[in-house]
């Protein structure tokens, strides 16, 4: 950006070609590291925390991570295709969750959840995907497609104003009330994963109490994941998003329904989201109207600090946040002497999310030049 | 362009982060606005506000009487044919709304009832019937601030039962309608602060406890009668539970127990697995998160997995609600007023109140304070029987004078109690506070400990 002058004296020169913005961001930057480093440090000297705590913290936040992952995907599929934010989204996922809540509740008082756990979970899925999925397909056709060729503004803040209209809508549904979902007592209580007992190699391994819970948010996400995956990269209406996301004319032109690509990426976002209100579920076990703004916020985020438009990247960041924000508290600041470090999640989160933007701008696996690749 | 997209993003994440931020902070300045009024006006009280007849028939000409003109505030003047109004700022959505409903619904049954007869007309007072204005508390500063400007800029509202969460009222709602002279009692707030010396506003009064006998009461129940010797506490920034988390933990201390760390949450928060883990370091016995349903359903699910079936579980009666209930399940404790044995009038609670309750609302109570919000209305009516002018036709409610009518009860048998109001605006003297065990995901009917405390 410098212009160069002709002639000019050394200083102005000096001037011209410091750089002192990035100079202060980067001096930012370390002072938040050496902060937290410095925390840690403290952390761990103190000994407050047993290993097994910090084991059941990091697990945890894997868990927390795979559902933000999750939801994330929904994210960076619709930006990598149309390069809006749609703020709704948490909103869409929320709208899946609170509606199975009403499914469990039926196969709880029939019995249905205690006798058939697999029939019972698979059902609430299905439903569960099915709602967000019709959601995120309307939202599309009554929000976003009026608004194609807007500014990129318009349709973020239609977003906002979707956001808020499904959430009263759905308080309309079903009532302000938060309501607990009827606990499946086959994914209660813990399995002792890793226990090996080798005696000619005199190798005696105790497992470690994994929570069912946690354990099964793992291996949905995982396989939610590799299914979008595969979608993607493995099939024609994948090869269609990619190349409506790369050029949406040229794609047109090549004979892509570009219209359909899109109502197409809407709905496995949203099916996607719904899926993630169950693994939610299992996790927190509870559905209230609003449930949708923190999560969505956090995917969000997510999504941005793996780099929006990436698939890999979403499920990158989903991990890191979800690991941050319950591992970070304790480890950064409660050695520091912060009282009630909990309180401060979102900071923890969101410093290094800055953090990594100063550096990455496009996060982690985005485009750091901003081509928009999907 | 090039780098124009990310730094949109970058600073659309602050904002995001901000509000996020924002949001979960729960706190609110807590400057009273000391506004001295000058109580220049006739002593018009007597000592009790039964329901007795009106003051002096004094049917002279038209306009204004004498005790409006020297009140600092005016008066609410009610033409011939209008209603008295009367507000209510409960909180009546989102997760707590059992708590604020179980409290409109004691003041409904109150203004049916002080007639002497349940028939669903509320009473009249000299010709005027009393209507109830709800509004939504939203159980948190912004709702309490929303709420009580709509109910201030309307010159007909008398006086406003409210607020549900001490979060609406404590530098809200109380000096919003302070300012305007409208006199603010609730059934609900239990913060210590709303009536300390430092931030009581004079137009605040509360008829339920204060809580720092629930915070004596709860040390007590862990330390006398539990043997528990170490506890820790949580909160979520709110006035309420932030106030009883302390009032407990000093209490604790004094009998000689140890507070081995005092955390705080989110509001909105799901994941507690952090500070649930540094609690565990510490390894207490017991664990009082006096909060609000949203949080405390999530709290003792991981709190059950995480710190395991040792630690002893209570919770307040922020927490009193069927959502709660079904979340916690059993093995839980509850403190709260009790319920089960108020002070006062046993026979009007058990045999008058309860039965229409359960008639009119189809269930058991919702929460904690549907008695104390009955008490509040009668003494709100008392004291606008025991104001009120009529002058050709229209009737004349002295602000002030209504205020200090009803800072003049004293020894008052409601159903809670035996209700005088001090100083501070403390209009429950003392109280029996209660610690119920949840049992087959209800409430227990009677409590495993209860204590009467009285306020020095």
């Amino acid at each position: 950006m410098t212009t160069q002058t002709a002639v000019g004296s050394r200083y102005r020169l000096f001037l011209e070609r410091f750089p002192v913005r990035r100079f202060v961001l980067v001096l930012l930057a370390l002072v938040i590291a050496y902060g937290g480093a410095a925390g840690s440090i403290a952390t761990l000297r103190a000994g407050r925390f047993t290993g097994e705590v910090w084991a059941n913290l990091f697990i945890s936040g894997v868990a927390r991570g795979s559902v933000y992952a999750i939801i994330a995907l929904g994210y960076t599929l619709v930006y990598g295709i149309l390069f809006i934010i749609n703020f709704a989204h948490g909103e869409v996922f929320m709208a899946g969750a609170y509606t199975a809540y009403f499914v469990a509740v039926g196969l709880a008082s029939n019995g249905m959840l205690e006798s058939h756990p697999i029939v019972s979970i698979a059902i609430l899925f299905v439903i569960s995907s099915l709602v967000s999925m019709g959601v995120a397909i309307l939202l599309e056709r009554i929000a976003y497609r009026p608004l194609r060729g807007a500014p990129r503004l318009v349709p973020l803040i239609t977003a906002i104003g979707a956001s808020l209209f499904l959430q009263y809508t759905f308080r309309g549904f079903y009532g302000a009330n938060a309501r607990a979902y009827p606990t499946i007592p086959a994914i209660q209580g813990t399995w002792n994963i890793g226990k090996l007992n080798i005696d000619f190699l005199n190798i005696h391994l105790n497992g470690y109490p994994f929570q069912k819970v946690h354990v099964i948010s793992i291996l949905g996400a995982v396989a939610l994941w590799l299914i979008l995956f595969w979608i993607v990269e493995r099939t024609r209406v994948g090869r269609e998003m990619r190349a409506v996301g790369e050029d949406r004319e040229i794609a047109a032109l090549m004979g892509v329904d570009v219209n359909r690509t899109i109502v197409f990426t809407f709905g496995i976002g949203g099916a996607l989201a719904g899926a993630a209100g169950i693994l939610y579920v299992f996790l927190f076990n509870q559905v209230i109207f609003t449930m949708g703004f923190f999560p969505g916020l956090k995917a969000f985020t997510a999504a941005v600090l793996g780099g929006i438009g990436s698939i890999t990247g979403a499920a990158l960041g989903g991990l890191i946040l979800g690991i941050l924000e319950t591992v970070g508290p304790n480890l950064f600041l409660d050695g520091a002497g912060v009282p009630s470090p909990n309180q401060l999640i979102p900071i923890v989160a969101f410093g290094i999310l800055v953090l990594v933007l100063i550096f990455l701008p496009g996060g982690f696996l985005g485009a750091p030049d901003d081509k928009n690749r999907a | 362009m090039k780098f124009k997209n990310y730094r949109g993003l970058l600073a659309l994440l602050m904002v995001l982060a901000l509000v996020a931020a924002a949001c979960g902070s729960g706190s609110s300045d807590t400057t009273a606005g000391s506004s001295e009024t000058t109580a220049g006006s006739s002593d018009t009280t007597a000592g009790s506000t039964d329901t007795t007849a009106p003051s002096s028939d004094t049917t002279a000409a038209a306009g204004a009487p004498e005790v409006c003109a020297s009140d600092a505030f005016g008066c609410v003047e009610v033409a011939a044919g209008d209603p008295i109004k009367i507000g209510s700022l409960l909180v009546t959505t989102g997760p707590n709304s059992s708590l604020g409903l179980d409290s409109q619904y004691g003041i409904e049954l109150a203004l049916d009832y002080a007639d002497g007869t349940f028939d669903d007309t509320n009473i009249t007072i000299q010709g005027h019937d009393v209507v109830l204005v709800p509004e939504d508390d939203g159980c948190s500063a912004e709702g309490g601030t929303a709420g009580a400007n709509k109910l201030a800029a309307d010159t007909q509202i008398v006086a406003v039962i409210g607020t549900s969460c001490s979060s609406a009222a404590l530098g809200t709602a109380d000096k919003i309608l302070g300012d305007k002279g409208v006199t603010l009692i609730s059934p609900s707030n239990t913060s210590p602060a709303l009536t300390a010396e430092a931030t009581h506003n004079p137009f605040y009064y509360r008829t339920a406890h204060n809580d720092t006998l629930q915070g004596a009461a709860v040390a007590e129940f862990a330390y006398t009668f539990k043997g528990i010797k170490t506890a820790a506490t949580i909160h979520d920034g709110s006035p309420y539970a932030e106030g009883l988390a302390n009032a407990f933990a000093a209490s604790f201390e004094a009998l000689g127990g140890t507070i081995t760390s005092q955390d705080a949450i989110q509001v909105g928060d799901t994941d507690f697995s952090g500070v649930l883990a540094s609690i565990q370091a510490e390894s207490p016995e017991l664990l009082y998160f006096p909060i609000f349903v949203g949080e405390g359903s999530l709290l003792v699910q991981q709190a059950k997995t995480t710190l395991g079936d040792s630690v002893v579980l209570t919770g307040s009666d922020g927490l009193w609600s069927d959502d709660f209930y079904a979340a916690a399940g059993d093995g839980v404790f509850l403190s709260g007023p009790d319920v089960s044995a108020f002070a006062g009038d046993a026979a009007l609670y058990k045999d008058i109140f309860l039965p229409r309750y359960a008639e009119k609302y189809g269930s058991e109570p919702l929460s904690a304070f549907h008695a104390h919000a009955w008490d509040a209305a009668n003494i709100v009516l008392g004291a606008i029987e025991a104001v009120a002018v009529d002058s050709g036709g229209t009737l004349y409610i002295p602000r002030t004078g209504l205020r200090d009518a009803i800072a003049a009860t004293n020894g008052y048998t409601g159903i809670t109690g035996t209700l005088s109001c001090n100083a501070n605006g403390d209009c429950q003297p003392s109280a029996t506070i209660a610690v119920f065990e949840i049992v087959g995901g209800q409430q227990a009917a009677d409590p495993v400990f209860s204590v009467v405390k009285s306020l020095e």
